[in-house]
């Protein structure tokens, strides 16, 4: 428990770090919370209201239906981050699997990493598009077509740091002991493989968030009648130049989110590098 | 092939090359020796002499390009890991460096737990602690110790720990891979007096791996000297530290600084120049390039380890130099 | 050894703290000794003693996030005669000083080579900037460098790289480029620890040649008590940042009067072989427990936690260092009944 303040002592001494974290946390309690208890329908419609400006009834104005933009990102941040937080987590499980095996068994690195690399020269938004169109527009397929997308970038790391694990000493005194290859790999490699992992967890989680945004901007994402922030932006594009904060606030929403995601992420990096280090 | 009532082990032409084609590192090149049952063999040796990749071929971490491991009267070197996996109990290593030697997700309870685990030793809960307690009190640490995480204990400590996981699965043969060269002198002199302490205790035979002769010399009945992974001598400690017969051995011993002011070396022999790469060794003897004594046929013939007095082997052509007396009289 | 003429390097009050994350970390205190010229000191200590942060504090290279404090003074006779004091120097006159009159070795060659410059241009750099030589000029006394330190076939080893190089060839560029302006003062910290034993005796004997021939001062920083036995004058033990016992080597390793290096001496298992009768193998003699953490020191004595001899009174405040007889000093407040109980 001493280990643990003292690692959060440390991560949140950088000002910056902790006003992340705040960001992320307010986000993640609005989105959770803010629907249960408001009573409020995101989905009202009000032809009398479309397109007002913010003002103190609508803090964040109206888009083309009349509905209430601030309503609306506060709902579509449970998508907008439903989709990262899944989208991280099956491309971790993926991404491990596949590095541990390619860093592990050198019977199977090269054929592994050589789909991998074929993966990674696509550009990751082409490699989205392709998957989402052939796959089919909906919710998950977002999710599973990213998920392919950023596998790749966790089995590399993975792949990188069993290398070094595996050639250390504690590995060595496991095999000797006679403790089987399966226990090796999920007793004492994959516990050492966490830290890297939850940078890329944190990183991919911000991604996603953008990628996905960036599909349903170009009309391959979440079907329109889903309110992710991406997707407001989509359909509110062409009333942009009458209406900016349509397009403006959930943007805002987006970087904000994503922007707190990496520097969290970065803190994290820093804060295990020198650990890592020392304990090599 | 040399006298040894009882061998525990027995090494026969034991080859290790790392990297294949026209020029491998041979980092063990044709070494036979036996280990008797409850002594203590040390393997001395510069740099590239091979003699951790010796001590791992013995405990297959490492597979043998060629050669026998016989241990108690069966080949190991060549059976597969899963048949290796039940001789793991009788045969262990103490490795070099106690920071990386231990799993730092790993309370110790786990540690010691996954060996006793791993051959079925502990049966239910109460005496997989109290073995575990057993152990830590084994190698002088308190049984609260047990769910402390490896960074929090010195790296004396955290030696004991290592000596503590081998120990759990009660074996008949430890490996001990410079266990002593990451510690502080008087931390080492606490791990060499537990070593002591517990081969007395268990009647453990060990492979005692180093390159600190004076540790060597308190530690060992028999000493093997390495150089460019062959052997150059064999004899009983006091012999090779006394009348040490092969060139190498004689200017190893001169050159390790007596840690006493009244005995300093006066214009001792020093070896010229460097070890040589394993990948490209001299022709004949591989000491010869840095032999104070080295003749012509040195280059041609490849010395046959023979045997000089009786339990006493050198590898050297040359039978006319006196043996040096080492101690005593430098004074 | 007798001092009538003032010594090469004098140090007094050497102290060093350091910040860290769990506030000012105090490594060295108290440090006081001396260097004749072409005398060799050794600083012996264990892991943590605060041998290496003293050396690296006369030569002012702390690393700068360290936010190092040094206190104390570090009086240097330069070849002109003047004395300077090296903790007050300016920056400036400082790298004037470090690789001319002033050099250092230390234990990892490889790490103080530049990996990008051949073994030539790295000595004749150094020349230049010190001894204000031409290219050329730079160049052939680099040669004549790796001459003095014996490296066969200098010509082309000095077209060579760092990494072609084996350990002990490249400890040997790091005395030639320290040996390259003429110091007067080397400092070696652990110069011998990366290298195997023959080759470890090369080097060594190397060091002292040179220091024969040029009449330099060696500072020489080890935990090796072999390496002190066999090349020092004078030895200066160290224990938790603090000088415990200072006396010439003779008298040192036959009669140690602090508790800690009397259990230093008694851990090392070449005594314990040497001085055993009996047939049977003898036990060493540890020193029990191990070296308090700089962050809680014990409030008198450091070393009274694992000491022997250790009473109450040990326990009120840190021994001062007392002056024995022949030029001796140990930090024990129970020095003189031991004197008592050995004579």
């Amino acid at each position: 428990m001493d280990q643990l303040a003292y690692v959060l002592k440390r991560l949140f001494s950088r000002r910056i770090v902790l006003v992340a974290a705040a960001v992320l946390v307010a986000v993640t309690a609005l989105a959770v919370f803010f629907p249960m208890f408001s009573g409020v329908d995101p989905n009202a419609i009000s032809v009398m209201e479309r397109l007002k400006a913010p003002s103190s009834e609508h803090w964040a104005g109206t888009d083309e239906l009349g509905r209430d933009l601030s309503m609306r990102i506060v709902y579509g941040s449970r998508y907008s981050i439903m989709i990262g937080i899944a989208t991280a987590f099956f491309s971790v499980i993926a991404g491990t699997a596949l590095g541990l095996l390619a860093g592990f068994f050198k019977k199977l690195d090269a054929p592994i990493m050589r789909v991998i690399d074929a993966m990674m020269s696509f550009p990751d938004i082409l490699l989205g598009i392709s998957l989402v169109s052939i796959l089919g527009a909906s919710l998950w397929n977002v999710v599973l077509a990213l998920a392919i997308v950023y596998t790749p970038r966790v089995a590399r790391v993975v792949r990188a740091s069993t290398l070094v694990i595996r050639e250390l000493l504690f590995v060595d005194a496991a095999r000797a002991l006679g403790v089987s290859t399966p226990r090796i790999l999920y007793a004492h490699i994959l516990p050492n493989l966490m830290s890297p992992v939850l940078v890329q967890l944190t990183f991919i989680f911000a991604y996603a968030i953008l990628a996905e945004a960036g599909l349903s901007f170009l009309g391959v994402g979440v079907p329109p009648e889903i309110p992710t922030w991406g997707t407001m932006i989509a359909s509110s594009l062409q009333y942009a130049d009458r209406a900016f904060w349509t397009i403006v606030f959930p943007g805002i929403a987006i970087i904000l989110t994503a922007l707190s995601l990496q520097i969290v992420g970065d803190g994290v990096r820093d804060l295990l590098d020198p650990k890592l280090r020392k304990s090599a | 092939m040399n006298d040894t009532a009882n061998p525990l082990i027995e090494v026969r032409g034991l080859r290790k090359y790392f990297g294949a084609g026209p020029q491998p590192v041979r980092a063990v090149d044709g070494v036979s020796f036996a280990i008797r049952e409850g002594e203590t063999l040390g393997l001395v040796g510069e740099s590239g002499s091979g003699k951790s990749t010796i001590g791992r071929m013995l405990i297959r971490l490492l597979d043998p390009t060629e050669g026998q491991i016989r241990f108690k009267d069966r080949d190991i070197a060549h059976i597969s890991q899963r048949q290796m996996r039940p001789l793991r109990s009788s045969m262990q290593i103490i490795f070099q460096d106690p920071y990386a030697s231990l799993n730092p997700r790993m309370r110790i309870r786990q540690i010691l737990g996954e060996a006793l685990d791993t051959h079925g030793l502990a049966k239910g809960k109460g005496e997989r602690q109290a073995r575990i307690a057993e152990l830590l009190d084994l190698v002088g640490l308190r049984p609260e110790y047990a769910d402390r995480y490896p960074h929090e204990f010195s790296g004396g400590q955290r030696q004991r720990i290592g000596v503590a996981r081998a120990l759990a699965v009660e074996p008949s043969f430890i490996v001990a891979d410079e266990p002593l060269s990451a510690l502080d002198v008087s931390i080492q002199a606490q791990v060499v007096n537990l070593l002591c302490d517990l081969k007395d205790r268990f009647g453990l035979t060990m492979l005692f791996i180093s390159h600190d002769l004076d540790v060597v010399e308190f530690l060992c009945d028999r000493v093997i000297v390495l150089y460019l992974g062959k052997i150059m001598e064999i004899a009983p400690t006091e012999t090779l530290y006394h009348r040490p017969q092969h060139p190498y051995t004689q200017a190893l011993l001169a050159a390790s600084p007596i840690p006493d002011p009244a005995q300093r070396h006066k214009d001792r022999p020093l070896l010229v120049g460097d070890i040589p790469s394993p990948a490209n060794p001299p022709s004949g003897c591989v000491f010869r390039t840095r032999c104070p004594h080295a003749l012509p046929a040195c280059a041609e013939t490849v010395p046959a380890l023979a045997e000089v007095a009786p339990g006493h082997w050198k590898a050297c052509l040359r039978n006319d130099l006196h043996p040096l007396s080492m101690k005593g009289t430098s004074q | 050894m007798n001092e009538p003429i003032t010594p090469r390097l004098s140090v007094r009050g050497l102290s060093t703290s350091f910040m860290t994350d769990r506030g000012r970390v105090t490594s060295v205190s108290d440090v006081s000794f001396d260097i004749p010229s072409g005398g060799t000191l050794a600083l012996v200590g264990e892991s943590g003693s605060g041998k290496s942060v003293t050396s690296l504090g006369l030569m002012g290279l702390h690393a700068k996030g360290s936010q190092a404090i040094v206190g104390g003074e570090a009086w240097f006779v330069k070849r002109n005669g003047e004395r300077v004091n090296l903790l007050a120097l300016a920056e400036a006159d400082k790298r004037r000083l470090r690789g001319n009159e002033l050099a250092m070795i230390f234990q990892e060659p490889m790490t103080s080579l530049n990996p990008v410059l051949t073994v030539g241009e790295q000595i004749a750099e150094s020349v230049r900037l010190h001894l204000g030589m031409d290219r050329r000029d730079a160049l052939q006394h680099a040669k004549k460098m790796l001459d003095l330190v014996e490296i066969p076939a200098a010509e082309r080893r000095l077209h060579e790289y760092p990494h072609q190089l084996s350990g002990g060839m490249r400890q040997r560029v790091m005395i030639a480029l320290a040996m390259a302006c003429n110091p007067t003062l080397l400092i070696a910290d652990e110069p011998t620890t990366a290298l195997d034993v023959t080759i470890q005796a090369q080097i060594l004997a190397l060091i002292q040649r040179l220091q024969k021939e040029t009449g330099m001062s060696v500072l020489f920083i080890t935990h090796n008590l072999g390496v002190v036995a066999q090349y020092a004058d004078r030895v200066a033990v160290m224990y938790a940042g603090r000088i415990v016992e200072t006396a010439a080597v003779g008298p040192l390793f036959a009669a140690p009067q602090h508790p800690y290096t009397r259990g230093l001496l008694a851990c090392l298992p070449g005594m314990a072989v040497r001085g055993s009768v009996a047939k049977s193998r003898p036990r060493l003699t540890a020193i029990s427990g191990q070296v308090c953490s700089p962050f809680e020191p014990p409030p008198g004595c450091a070393f009274a936690p694992r000491c022997a001899l250790h009473i109450a009174a040990c326990d009120t405040a840190m021994p001062p260092l007392a002056a024995l007889a022949d030029g001796r000093q140990a930090r024990c407040i129970r020095v003189n009944e031991k004197i008592e109980m050995t004579a």
